[in-house]
């Protein structure tokens, strides 16, 4: 079923792709070209003089612990964030899926926070766990815990990890609903008559059928957390206290931008870019071969 | 093994009630075919013996247990699906094995049960298999597959062959009739196609909108159908119907003018006048030339026999099975064999017997 439209000529279709062309490559391919530059060069705090310095600044990325540490913080992060934001996801889907009233005000509720602003999500948060002010804070803080995240760097982690996953939840909400949808009635229906019950069979009969989904949401919650946070991090601990937050993004903007350290903040992109490029080659290699088995 | 009655059964989908009380009484290693037409039910009848959905009120009892509001899980009934249902992550043999291990059955008896029904549905070559690498009527054989391994106390059919091209369909017809009548499973199978209904059946219910009709053997149906829908639906091509009045002190009918039709049968009930529908069966007419005149609106040869449909001179539709293939022409005489006859009343549409 392939519907193909004939042009003739090439300058109707060079006009057609051409403001997707040139969006790509004034917004990505341009900026992304000018940090694989700068990464190689070396420039004084005001951007007059720059020298060129080869792979200077990546050996001394990769000789600094505090660099390591950032990578270690960051995976952490990331599989804590996609592990709870899919875990939450996909017990909400499966809810959402049954035949219960009020269905369709269930899905749009789910849906709504992903449509908040990283900067808005954050105040938001601040505002149930802000140790003074936040509700949940302050609660804490009455029950004898000692809650401050701005102190306490573990529990900062923990902030930024609920927030930023509670962003990816609706999400990964929307996909795991189509997934499920997508399951024949059938065969649910014929597990039920072989006498699966409940999680057993939600984990040999649901599951399985869902993985295609499970991996889909797996590269891209990990692209999220490890590349999108940044607003949200920022605006909630801004990569503290000390560095218990900083994670790769939040490293090159405080290193770029706050240390105007620009060659090493390039360098840091340049390797958060081949960490993007190796995760989405992963997706389209799994997704491809799934699809020509089946 | 097992028999089932069903008592009272009634289904509603929130204000639409699509079943009015079903009772049925099977007994064990019966198997009984429920046919109707789209929407009168039958699948949701169905759906309710195997658990996927609650009745409304009614009881079904499996064995003498009422099971009604019971899990399928705890009901121990297989099912064929229309669209057989297999799980696509599985092997053929894991397909059939997965209710087994449920159960907890021992590995090597597993083995042993699903071999020996892929062994009789002819599916050994194909059990490392995933269903996306098999035929439909192949898929067909593994859903069988996946019901008979487990041995249980009753089959449910939902139109199991309605997916199959027609050559495979009337093999795959005879090849469950055998294996029932082997396995001698209490079964019920849900179809539209009356021939399945016709040779599958050891008895026949057949639903119209949500009620039952009639239950009976399949040729007491085709011979004696309860009312005109069964009379109608039953039978290709379908029962002629002719509008009518009783005369002759009940003995015979009068239907458009001047044709008399004795009730060889006996008299029925009722004043002279009484409103009558006649059933004619296409193949119980035969060409006379002392009869009435069928103008051929259209031949249809079939090969063996050829089917004439045309009308009476008072317009009423009307066609007519002729064993031999030369077929008349524009018109033709015809005479209804008088003891095929069906008498129904034109108010209720019930079947009319003979008084006494």
């Amino acid at each position: 079923m392939e519907r193909r439209t004939i042009f003739p000529g090439w300058k109707l279709p060079a006009a057609l792709v051409l403001p997707q062309l040139a969006l790509t490559v004034v917004f990505f391919l341009w900026p992304a070209g000018q940090a694989i530059w700068s990464s190689l060069t070396q420039a004084d705090p005001f951007g007059i003089r720059t020298q060129f310095v080869g792979l200077d600044n990546f050996t001394d990325l990769f000789a600094d612990p505090l660099y390591l540490d950032s990578i270690a913080r960051s995976v952490f992060f990331s599989a804590a964030v996609a592990a709870l934001s899919m875990g939450v996801a996909l017990a909400l889907a499966v809810a959402a899926d049954r035949e219960i009233s009020f269905r369709g005000a269930y899905r749009v509720l789910l849906v709504w926070p992903y449509a908040i602003a990283p900067a808005m999500a954050a105040v938001l948060w601040i505002l149930l766990l802000h140790p003074q002010i936040g509700l949940v804070g302050r609660w804490l803080n009455g029950i004898g815990v000692a809650w401050d995240y701005k102190l306490n760097g573990a529990q900062a982690m923990l902030v930024v990890i609920l927030a930023s996953a509670w962003k990816q939840i609706s999400y990964n909400f929307i996909f795991f609903l189509a997934g499920l949808q997508s399951i024949p009635r059938g065969v649910i229906e014929a597990a039920r008559m072989d006498g699966a019950k409940g999680f057993f069979r939600f984990r040999t009969v649901v599951l399985p059928l869902l993985m295609p989904t499970v991996f889909f949401l797996l590269v891209v919650n990990l692209v999220y957390a490890s590349f999108d946070t940044f607003g949200t991090i920022q605006a909630l601990t801004g990569g503290g206290p000390g560095k218990a937050t900083e994670t790769l993004v939040v490293k090159v903007y405080r290193d770029g931008v706050v240390n105007l350290d620009v060659g090493s903040s390039s360098a840091q992109s340049v390797v958060l870019m081949l960490g993007v490029i190796a995760l989405t080659a992963l997706q389209f290699r799994f997704l491809g071969r799934r699809s020509d088995s089946g | 093994m097992a028999s089932l009655v069903l008592d009272d059964l009634r289904k509603s989908f929130g204000p639409v009630a699509v079943l009015h009380g079903i009772d049925l009484a099977m007994p064990s290693g019966e198997m009984l075919v429920i046919v109707g037409a789209s929407g009168c039910g039958k699948s949701t009848l169905l759906r309710l013996v195997a658990g996927l959905e609650v009745p409304t009120a009614g009881r079904i009892l499996l064995d003498g247990r009422d099971v009604a509001r019971l899990d399928p899980a705890e009901r121990d009934i297989a099912m064929v699906f229309q669209n057989y249902a297999l799980y696509p992550h599985m092997s053929v043999f894991d397909n059939m094995a997965y209710g087994l291990r449920i159960r907890g059955l021992p590995k090597d008896e597993i083995r042993t049960r699903v071999e020996s029904s892929a062994e009789m549905l002819g599916l050994m070559p194909l059990l490392a298999r995933k269903p996306r690498q098999l035929s439909g009527g192949q898929r067909q054989r593994v859903a069988m597959g996946r019901a008979i391994v487990r041995q249980p106390k009753l089959f449910l059919f939902d139109e199991p062959l309605s997916n199959l091209d027609a050559t495979l369909r009337v093999q795959m017809r005879a090849e469950i009739r055998r294996l029932q009548r082997r396995m001698g499973v209490t079964s019920l199978y849900v179809t539209h196609d009356q021939v399945e209904a016709m040779t599958l059946g050891d008895r026949l219910l057949v639903l119209h909108q949500g009620r039952p009709v009639q239950l009976a053997t399949p040729m007491e149906v085709f011979e004696r159908p309860a009312n005109t829908y069964v009379a109608g639906f039953i039978g290709a091509p379908a029962m002629n119907f002719l509008p009518a009045t009783l005369s002759h002190g009940g003995t015979a009918a009068i239907f458009s003018p001047e044709q008399v039709i004795p009730f060889v049968d006996g008299r029925r009930p009722g004043a002279d006048g009484r409103k009558l529908i006649l059933g004619i069966r296409p193949e119980h007419v035969v060409a006379d030339p002392a009869g009435m005149v069928l103008q051929v609106d259209l031949i249809e040869p079939l090969g063996s026999e050829t089917l004439l449909i045309g009308r009476l001179p008072d317009g009423t539709l009307f066609s007519i099975k002729l064993a031999n293939a030369a077929a008349g022409g524009e018109s033709m005489a015809v005479r209804i064999l008088p003891e095929h006859l069906q008498v129904f009343d034109a108010q209720t549409g019930l079947r009319l017997d003979p008084a006494g």
